[in-house]
């Protein structure tokens, strides 16, 4: 045991010596709640709206002041424009909308009026969004202009729940969490493997009277303790700069965090065993885990939406399943009664990708 | 010139040597490519509806089949009270809620209104928004109405709304990004650490040489990727360029020297791969995150907006979806073709200025 | 002393308050040996990575063949060979490979490669290791190579840091012997060394001890002087009371 530790200490001199790779190992997690908390968002806001007005008239005057007052929309103009498409090509804005001649005179003859909305769908999200919001603009002038019919009426009243404020935090603090500890572990302890390898000091290492494990496992520990020190900063992140409580237990937060750091332990060793260049071992930990990571723990991008194929890979991914505890202990505050299928799932993957390791580090022994 | 020929031959001999790197450069960006849009589909549909019919009436059915017709909800459970619909909704079986209350019809009809509950699970903003106003609409659509406002949507540039259209080209435009700025930020640090940059150091060999060497390699690499992308989006998603391709392979050439000037740069001030992986990869997030690819640089808050004008990744990913998917024309680009040229030149020149043979 | 081709005086590195290489003033002559001696950690690669170019000294003064190690560091380089003590060949490339590069970027016409290529196989007896890769070759083969490819665009001096660390006997001895023939060809070699042995080779050896040069002449002029048997013994004197050691 004394001598692990010395190996365990040689491993942290190495990791603290690395002043520039300390330095982003602890920034990361701040620069990445600060993108994510500040200035990524879905919502659609201060879009450039172009408006063609034919009609010239009240009516389309009072439309296009209620398109320009909703935060969502900036009304666009450029002198001696010639051509709105042109304007949407060159990527100036994003929605045209055209009110043909005679709007107000048919809205009050015939009660009905057309508009048509042109959309920029080469980003289809963006413009589904978009002419929904137009749409329920021009609805609630519609209907603004026939108050006094008695029709019959159903008032949906909406509730959000967990995250009234429909704020991005909720969503994802967890994937962040995700994400760091995914890279701090599994690539910084696959590559650090295997530079001692490339440098042939690895061969030092195993010839000492010392089980070769251990080696190896020593190489983890720095990680394993800076991956905690890394949850503890984004949970006091999201709590005190994101106003994001912990809802459930902390205890069980990090009890699972450390299962998940281990579960990455083991894949970066994994790696490690299986590779022998660092430039191997970071391009497989970047191209093959870390973006699938991103994409498959749902903290982007559905997983429902996936094709069902996709779906299956996803359940592979510990990111998704420590990215199910994570969202279900901080937010809805649930316990271990909730999420034991997906800690048992984690476990299991861990205990798989040990085994493995260790045996094709023996076989290479050998 | 003879100089940086040796140079290149060294340069592609390692590179060609190293089957398992060069599978990697050529077959991940393949992979990623198919499967990645596939994967990163953000539209909203089959949102998973509780519902709670306390009223069980023939109008209260219709609200719902119309609402089940509409296409973009599922129905998940239908629930006899709102305690067992929100365990639901705890176990993630569904996203939302609606709870008709009892005497829903016989209100509309005394009253001429009555009020429905929604309750949405919101930890996912967007989807909470989108459903929500989903939901709102189709009630509202429910709703005789006498003057109506028609409008006519018209989608341009991708009247299908496919989403992987929009995503392919930005997935290109990253795995480019990623491939070049790696492998030049590791190049000039794996000579350091194994030691042979000593033997170029003592050599009169001119430092801009030396950078040149590093970058005309990757730069042939980069496009070598490039062409691969685009004819897997065309063979896999039907994807030809509305613009010129003439002008995305000039931009291109510009951009990867950009990209690539940052690598070697990043290589120069760092001692291990390692550290020089890690940095980059930092930079690379920033980038990624902040490009526009996941979600709309306007909406971000002018701050963010300021520091979008200083990432390189931002002007490619908007120039290939411009070119690509709009056909916009080289007038249109002539500011992003200035700021990526502009990042060539500064980032080459600061690596080439950094690197000292001199300790 | 015949044509002077190193003259340094007072030069000195420090890294900080530590004095790396303190005050070094030593000339040596064409197609001289020169054993640069001294403990770890006595200052020798800082003194030679100086006369390389590869590192700017603090303070002091030296030429090397004829040119200033501050202002004319670049055309020093097409005048010397240096081969460091981690070894430095390209392992991904061939051995011919090898050659080829190092001799294009010193600016060697195809034709004179092709010529030196040749001799240089010849003399080593590398016919067969021609096509593999340098990283599969023995360590032996390796420093052989490193040294004919350090002196390919022949230069007038050759720096060796310890050229000979961890082979056989055997393989040092036909080191030595490559010192040798490119020493009779006038090429002046610079040398680092901590086996004494070695030193008895040399023409003349400098001892470093704590960065400072404390003994300079020819091995037996020392032994004599220091009243010692061997090399070995004139070293342990100076050495033994350094501050300075790993």
């Amino acid at each position: 045991m004394k001598r692990f530790l010395i190996f365990v200490r040689k491993e942290f001199y190495h990791v603290l010596r690395d002043k520039k790779t300390l330095l982003i190992l602890f920034g990361m997690p701040l620069v990445q709640i600060l993108i994510f908390g500040f200035a990524l968002t879905n919502e659609v806001r201060n879009t450039r709206v172009l408006i063609v007005d034919h009609a010239k008239d009240i009516a389309s005057a009072e439309l296009s002041s209620k398109i320009d007052a909703s935060r969502y929309f900036e009304l666009f103009t450029e002198p001696g424009s010639t051509d709105p498409e042109e304007s949407m090509r060159a990527g100036k804005v994003k929605l045209i909308i055209v009110i043909p001649t005679g709007f107000y005179a048919s809205m009050l003859h015939e009660h009905k009026a057309k508009i048509q909305i042109i959309t920029d769908a080469s980003d289809p999200n963006t413009a589904t969004t978009l002419s929904n919001y137009v749409n329920a603009i021009v609805q609630d002038y519609a209907t603004e202009q026939n108050l006094a019919s008695s029709s019959l009426k159903i008032l949906p009243e909406t509730r959000m729940l967990y995250n009234p404020q429909l704020k991005g935090a909720p969503n994802f603090v967890p994937g962040v969490m995700a994400l760091v500890l995914m890279l701090v572990c599994v690539m910084m302890t696959a590559v650090s493997i295997v530079r001692e390898k490339e440098t042939g000091t690895m061969e030092i290492l195993l010839v000492s009277p010392f089980k070769p494990m251990m080696v190896i496992l020593s190489k983890a520990i720095p990680y394993l303790v800076l991956s905690i020190i890394n949850v503890i900063s984004i949970v006091l992140l999201s709590v005190f700069v994101l106003d994001l409580p912990v809802k459930g237990s902390l205890v069980l937060l990090f009890a699972e965090s450390i299962l998940f750091i281990i579960t990455c332990l083991s894949l970066g060793i994994f790696i490690s065993v299986k590779t022998s260049t660092q430039q191997t071992a970071m391009l497989i930990s970047l191209m093959g885990m870390l973006l699938p990571t991103i994409l498959f723990s749902g903290f982007m991008f559905p997983i429902e939406n996936m094709p069902v194929p996709l779906q299956i890979i996803s359940n592979i991914i510990p990111a998704k399943w420590y990215y199910i505890i994570v969202k279900s202990i901080m937010i809805k505050g649930v316990g271990i009664e909730q999420i034991w299928k997906e800690t048992l799932i984690l476990l299991g993957i861990t205990t798989a990708l040990l085994f493995i390791s260790l045996k094709s580090f023996k076989i290479r022994l050998a | 010139m003879r100089t940086i020929i040796i140079l290149l031959r060294k340069e592609f001999r390692q590179i060609f040597r190293n089957k398992s790197i060069l599978a990697m450069v050529i077959v991940m960006p393949v992979i990623q490519l198919i499967v990645l849009p596939l994967a990163a589909d953000y539209e909203v549909k089959n949102i998973n509806l509780a519902v709670v019919d306390n009223d069980r009436s023939a109008y209260s059915e219709r609200l719902v089949n119309s609402i089940v017709a509409s296409g973009y909800f599922r129905m998940a459970a239908y629930e006899s009270s709102y305690k067992e619909a929100f365990k639901s909704i705890e176990t993630d079986k569904a996203d939302l809620i609606l709870e008709i209350p009892a005497h829903f019809e016989s209100n509309l009809i005394r009253e001429g209104k009555q009020k429905t509950g929604i309750s949405i699970n919101a930890i996912n903003g967007v989807k909470a928004n989108l459903g929500g106003a989903y939901l709102s609409a189709i009630i509202r659509d429910f709703n005789p109405s006498e003057t109506v406002i028609e409008s006519a949507v018209l989608n341009r540039y991708n009247p299908l709304l496919n989403y992987r259209v929009f995503m392919v080209p930005g997935i290109l435009a990253i795995l480019v990004t990623m491939i070049g700025g790696f492998l030049s930020a590791l190049n000039i640090v794996k000579e350091k650490e194994t030691g042979t940059i000593e033997q170029i150091n003592v050599s009169p060999i001119k430092k801009h040489h030396f950078i040149l060497g590093k970058l005309i390699p990757f730069w042939i690499l980069g496009n070598i990727v490039f062409t691969i992308g685009l004819i897997v989006s065309w063979a896999v998603y039907g994807i030809v360029p509305e613009g010129s391709i003439l002008l995305l392979y000039g931009f291109i050439a510009i951009y990867l020297l950009a990209v690539l000037g940052l690598g070697l740069l990043v290589s120069t001030f760092c001692d291990t791969q390692q550290q020089a992986m890690f940095i980059m990869f930092f930079f690379m997030m920033i980038f990624i995150l902040m490009g526009g690819l996941f979600t709309p640089v306007d909406s971000m808050p002018e701050w963010a907006r300021m520091v979008v004008r200083f990432n390189p990744v931002s002007y490619l990913i908007s120039v290939m979806r411009m070119v690509i998917l709009k056909g916009s024309e080289a007038g249109q680009l002539v500011n992003h073709l200035l700021a990526t040229a502009g990042f060539a030149v500064v980032l080459n020149a600061l690596a080439v200025v950094n690197y000292k043979k001199i300790s | 002393m015949k044509d002077t081709i190193i003259k340094t005086s007072m030069l000195t590195k420090r890294f900080g308050d530590f004095v790396a290489a303190d005050s070094i003033t030593l000339e040596v002559g064409k197609g001289e040996i020169f054993g640069f001696l001294g403990a770890n950690g006595a200052g020798k690669t800082t003194a030679m990575r100086m006369l390389c170019g590869l590192s700017i000294p603090t303070s002091g003064e030296a030429t090397i063949a004829g040119y200033d190690i501050y202002t004319e560091r670049e055309l020093i380089k097409k005048k010397i060979g240096y081969m460091s003590q981690k070894f430095s060949l390209y392992e991904d490339l061939t051995v011919s490979e090898n050659i080829d590069f190092f001799g294009g970027i010193y600016g060697l016409s195809r034709k004179d490669l092709a010529e030196k290529k040749e001799a240089l196989v010849q003399n080593l007896g590398l016919q067969a290791h021609l096509k593999k890769l340098v990283g599969s070759i023995p360590l032996g083969w390796k420093q052989k190579l490193s040294f004919s490819v350090a002196v390919i665009h022949d230069p007038r001096i050759v720096f060796l840091d310890e050229p000979t660390g961890g082979v056989d006997p055997l393989t040092r001895r036909q080191f030595w012997d490559l010192i040798y023939t490119a020493s009779s060809n006038g090429i002046t070699i610079f040398v680092t060394t901590h086996y004494m042995d070695e030193a008895e080779y040399c023409n003349r050896v400098s001892i470093m001890v704590d960065g400072k040069v404390v003994a300079l002449d020819s091995p037996s002029a020392l032994k004599t002087y220091f009243k010692a048997s061997s090399m070995d013994d004139v070293f342990y004197q100076l050495a033994r009371n350094a501050r300075r050691s790993e």
